[in-house]
């Protein structure tokens, strides 16, 4: 033990930290950038958030495994009551509203569901006897528990938001042991429907984006503009980039969204295939360390809620980076870690301080059924 | 109950672990194609999305290019270009089109044929490229609109040029006019150029064919853009290239004289210089002014133009056909020499030559007649029985020798070449062999032939020089012109002929040069426009029933400097109403201020000058259509 640095800071798990503090320090380099060379609007704001959030997040590793067991149903009826809430207002606002601002941050209810969701599947294969696992039993109290929170945030409508909760409920199942048929099936019954959902199922605007993220040049100034705008800045920013400060497409309007959704493309322009890279190889290590904390936790509980949390933020990565890249189509998620933004924020250090939590106290007891 | 046992707790936990390899495996892949793809936009299609963000960033204006100048033989200006003002509207930045279009209309008094294709330009037009809203306005007015600027977004006052004729009429066929691209000229060049406000191409005459030499090369603006179009910096700025100027062989002063000089009359008036082929004046009146095309012509402007009788549209000098009357029988002449009749030889003229049994009249009873005599006074009786022993056949190669019936390589759209018959060209044309009476009547100039004035000013020359001349337009230097294959004893016959007819007693007389030293040797032309029927000659009743008046002729006599050809339409005799104008024009080359004289003494007879008679003419053909008169300044 290092004897010069007090024991509890010693303690504090400084490989996350320096990851989540170099993703956090890059975006706001970028935010500077893209605001002509300022702190605000942007990366003052970003900064002092991630300082606030990560915060918080170490006061959440502080907390034993049983406390997250013990809020989760709650926290589950909760979010429930706040999105019926958010229903509600944006009803009597006369418009879809999403949010519930505290001042300093806004609390966005199907945000938080999202590691909540996790939570919940963890909980539920926890308990779950073994032997039941390839049984009915393992597949309909997640159906039950997704339908509401599903429900709700369709008819915000955020369909985006019910998409995110099935992968992470499906994701823990997977990691719990559901039968690998399920997938294998249910991949082949997604490639039937698929088209027909398409075709029968989507509303004419969610059909322009899948038609429009397959062919972006067919519409340039129309729906295809965001995408084209982003290859247009990634590609021009070549290996090293145009240079800090230099990047046109974002300085001069032509990239939207250039500090939330499309960060990425307003950092490639700035700093090229290496500014990319660097981004890419920090959440790889983030990845790494996610899913090594989950094989070395000691609890079945642990281990599904710290993989379910892990993949979570990696669906938001995916989502984006794909997106922005234009291999997938364009959906409204941030770049975690990156993107100017608080409930996106908020939700990743929910899910970086359980993870940290389940980091801290491996857990010595096995499974209830072990 | 084999098929009800689970995996067991340390069964899952193994799954587990391999299932979150398997996870791990996964996004490793989805990071390696993020990469992959990262790589392949920024290093192999690098390029390509750097052209794509500059041409977002960077806006393009062209600024036309000032047009190239006419300049006359001694550079004197014909055809310049004059800064005017112009208002255009950018549409990406125009924010309420009702209520700008209403201000506009207010400080600029638009028409409401003006609002509809501005309406209708908008439409069509995309992003940066602007619309033009007015152009050709004068500094009050661009000035109204730039103090409004403020309220105007979208509204952009700039200097242009426009194409300035200072001779107005005069050179409107010479020349053509400027107007804005059509749609078909575009489609068949796609140079955004051609689409830029303020550009203008020529359309008809010399600005036409000559299109490429005068036009130039644009300049360019280009300017930093945000996406929202407003300009962060100007980036950096090419001046326009003018395009050449192009000198003509025309004496302007002449040509502006000679326009003057032909009046109220409808006619052409070429002028040739002797010595080099050199076209010094090439005048067809009633014409167009080609300053009201280059800013637009008016509707109404553009129905009086059509609907005129004297068709003002209409090139005669190059595309008038008339039969050529008398004028051509100084040619005949020299064909007939050529074919070993002796200019000596008297013909009898008792009024008229009987062919078998019809009696070809001649216009007096001369007695007898040699050659000089028969051109001095226009003496059918003599042509008709010496052409009647050669045959037409023989006469027509000497006809298109001297110029007649040709096309020549010059930079005009359409010249017509008219007809110098023969038998060959009888039997193609109407199954029928050539008769006798044919040669007759070709002889005096009726009859099948038909030529144009600027034909008849070739002949003149050809005949008064003894050269080869070919007609030129655009001055430069040239080889000297070769000897026609007719002797010089020939030649001098026809001149001699010709000096008799305004020196001696023949047909022209009155229109004898007023100067010291200079004389003029001529040949009247009348050519009827239809069949004379009972007493009717052709020289009163209906004016389209009337005579062709011609006159060709050069100067001097001694050392032949100069030739002309004048025609006027429906004038009734060539003697009477083109050999004036002939010695008036050929005059003004040796004595500017006496020709000067006559003509004002004219035109206070016509009601002034040709701008103030085309003005009164425009507000006369506005009351007749019911409009009330306007001052014509404000169009």
């Amino acid at each position: 033990m290092n004897t010069i640095v007090p024991a509890p800071i010693a303690a504090l798990p400084w490989r996350v930290i320096v990851i989540l503090l170099g993703l956090a320090s890059f975006g706001t380099a970028v935010l500077y950038s893209a605001a002509g060379g300022s702190f605000s609007p942007w990366a003052g704001n970003h900064f002092i958030r991630f300082c606030l959030l990560m915060t918080m997040a170490i006061m959440m590793s502080r907390m034993p495994m049983d406390f997250w067991k013990s809020i989760t149903f709650p926290l589950y009826g909760v979010l429930i009551l706040l999105l019926i809430a958010v229903e509600i207002v944006g009803f009597a606002r006369g418009g879809s509203q999403r949010w519930i601002n505290l001042g300093f941050i806004a609390i966005q209810p199907s945000e938080i569901m999202k590691p909540a969701v996790v939570l919940i599947a963890a909980w539920f294969f926890d308990r779950l006897p073994p032997a039941k696992i390839r049984s009915f039993d393992a597949i309909w109290p997640i159906a039950v528990l997704l339908i509401l929170p599903c429900f709700l945030v369709i008819l915000q409508p955020d369909f985006d938001a019910a998409l995110a909760y099935i992968f992470c409920a499906v994701v823990v199942g997977f990691l719990a042991g559901w039968p690998l048929i399920y997938f294998i099936a249910g991949g082949g019954a997604l490639a039937i429907l698929g088209p027909i959902v398409f075709f029968f199922g989507l509303r004419p605007y969610q059909q322009d984006r899948v038609l429009t993220f397959l062919n972006p040049e067919s519409d340039p100034l129309g729906k295809g503009y965001q995408i084209t705008q982003s290859k247009i800045a990634i590609g021009s920013g070549g290996v090293f980039g145009k240079g800090f400060g230099n990047g046109t497409q974002s300085h001069l309007d032509y990239l939207p969204e250039g500090q939330t959704d499309f960060i990425f493309a307003t950092m490639a322009e700035e700093w090229g295939l290496v500014g990319g890279l660097i981004i890419l190889f920090l959440y790889f290590l983030l990845m790494r360390w996610g899913l090594g904390v989950a094989v070395r936790s000691k609890t079945r509980y642990g281990q599904l809620v710290a993989a379910g949390l892990t993949c979570t933020i990696f669906f938001y990565i995916a989502i984006n980076l794909l997106m922005v890249v234009g291999l997938a189509p364009v959906a409204g998620l941030p770049l975690p870690f990156v993107s100017h933004g608080g409930s996106s924020m908020l939700t990743m250090m929910i899910c970086v301080g359980i993870i940290m939590s389940i980091e801290r106290h491996p857990g010595g007891r096995r499974g209830q059924f072990g | 109950m084999k098929e009800n046992r689970g995996p067991t707790s340390g069964q899952l936990e193994f799954t587990f672990s391999r299932r979150a390899m398997f996870i791990g495996g996964v996004q490793a892949v989805v990071g390696g194609v993020v990469a992959t793809r990262m790589a392949y936009i920024s290093v192999a299609e690098n390029e390509k999305y750097k052209l794509l963000s500059e041409s977002n960033r960077v806006n393009l204006t062209l600024i036309p290019p000032r047009r190239g100048w006419f300049i006359d033989r001694s550079g004197k200006p014909i055809a310049t270009n004059r800064a005017d003002f112009r208002v255009d509207i950018i549409p990406d930045r125009l924010q309420d089109k009702q209520r700008t279009l209403g201000t506009l209309t207010q400080l600029l008094d638009l028409k409401t044929e003006d609002l509809e294709r501005i309406e209708r330009e908008l439409k069509e037009a995309q992003g940066f490229q602007p619309v033009q809203v007015a152009e050709g306005l004068d500094y009050e007015s661009f000035a109204r609109v730039s103090v409004r600027l403020p309220d105007l977004p979208g509204v952009s006052p700039r200097q242009g040029f426009s194409r300035y004729y200072p001779s107005g009429a005069a050179v409107g066929h010479l020349l053509g006019y400027v107007g804005t691209v059509s749609a078909e000229e575009y489609q068949l060049d796609k140079d955004p150029l051609l689409i830029t406000p303020g550009f203008k191409v020529g359309k008809q005459g010399l600005e036409k064919t000559l299109e490429m030499r005068l036009r130039g090369k644009p300049g360019a603006k280009r300017t930093e853009v945000t996406a929202r179009g407003k300009i962060v910096r100007e980036l950096s700025s090419r001046p326009d290239t003018p395009g050449k100027p192009v000198q003509l062989t025309i004496d302007i002063d002449l040509q502006n004289y000679a326009a003057r000089r032909l009046g109220v009359e409808a006619g052409s008036v070429v002028v040739i210089d002797c010595l080099t082929g050199d076209i010094l004046a090439l005048v067809s009146m009633p014409c167009f002014d080609p300053n009201s095309f280059s800013q637009g012509i008016g509707r109404l402007e553009w129905k009086m133009l059509n609907s005129d009788d004297r068709v003002p549209m209409l090139n005669k000098s190059l595309q008038g056909l008339y039969p050529p009357g008398s004028t051509l029988k100084p040619m005949v002449g020299l064909a007939l020499m050529k074919h070993g009749i002796d200019p000596e030889e008297t013909v009898f003229c008792g009024g008229g030559y009987r062919l078998g049994n019809r009696v070809f009249k001649c216009l007096g009873r001369h007695g007898p007649m040699d050659m000089r005599s028969a051109i001095m006074k226009s003496c059918n009786t003599y042509f008709y029985a010496m052409a009647n022993r050669i045959g037409y056949d023989a006469i027509a190669p000497v006809a298109r020798q001297l110029g007649l019936g040709q096309e020549f390589p010059l930079p005009f759209q359409s010249q017509r070449y008219g007809t110098i018959p023969d038998s060959a060209w009888k039997m193609k044309k109407y199954g029928q062999p050539w008769s006798r009476s044919d040669t007759l009547n070709a002889t005096i100039g009726q009859g099948y032939v038909i030529v144009s004035p600027f034909q008849l000013a070739v002949m003149s020359a050809r005949m008064a020089s003894g050269l080869n001349l070919e007609p030129e337009i655009l001055l430069k230097k040239r080889k000297p012109a070769a000897r026609l294959p007719f002797p010089e004893e020939h030649l001098q016959v026809i001149r001699e002929g010709m000096d008799m007819v305004v020196n001696s007693a023949g047909t022209a007389v009155r229109s004898r040069l007023d100067l010291p030293d200079v004389t003029m040797g001529g040949k009247t032309g009348t050519a009827q426009v239809r069949a004379i029927k009972g007493g009717q000659r052709g020289q009163g009743g209906a004016r389209r029933f009337r005579d062709h008046g011609l006159f060709v002729c050069f100067a001097p006599v001694a050392q032949p400097r100069y030739a002309a050809a004048v025609v006027i339409e429906h004038g009734m005799g060539g003697a009477r109403a083109a050999a004036p104008v002939a010695k008036d024009v050929l005059t003004f080359l040796y004595d500017r201020d006496k020709a000067m004289a006559s003509l004002e003494a004219l035109e206070a007879g016509w009601g002034g000058n040709i701008e103030e008679r085309m003005a009164r003419q425009y507000a006369a053909f506005q009351a007749s259509e019911g409009l009330p008169p306007a001052d014509r300044s404000e169009m």
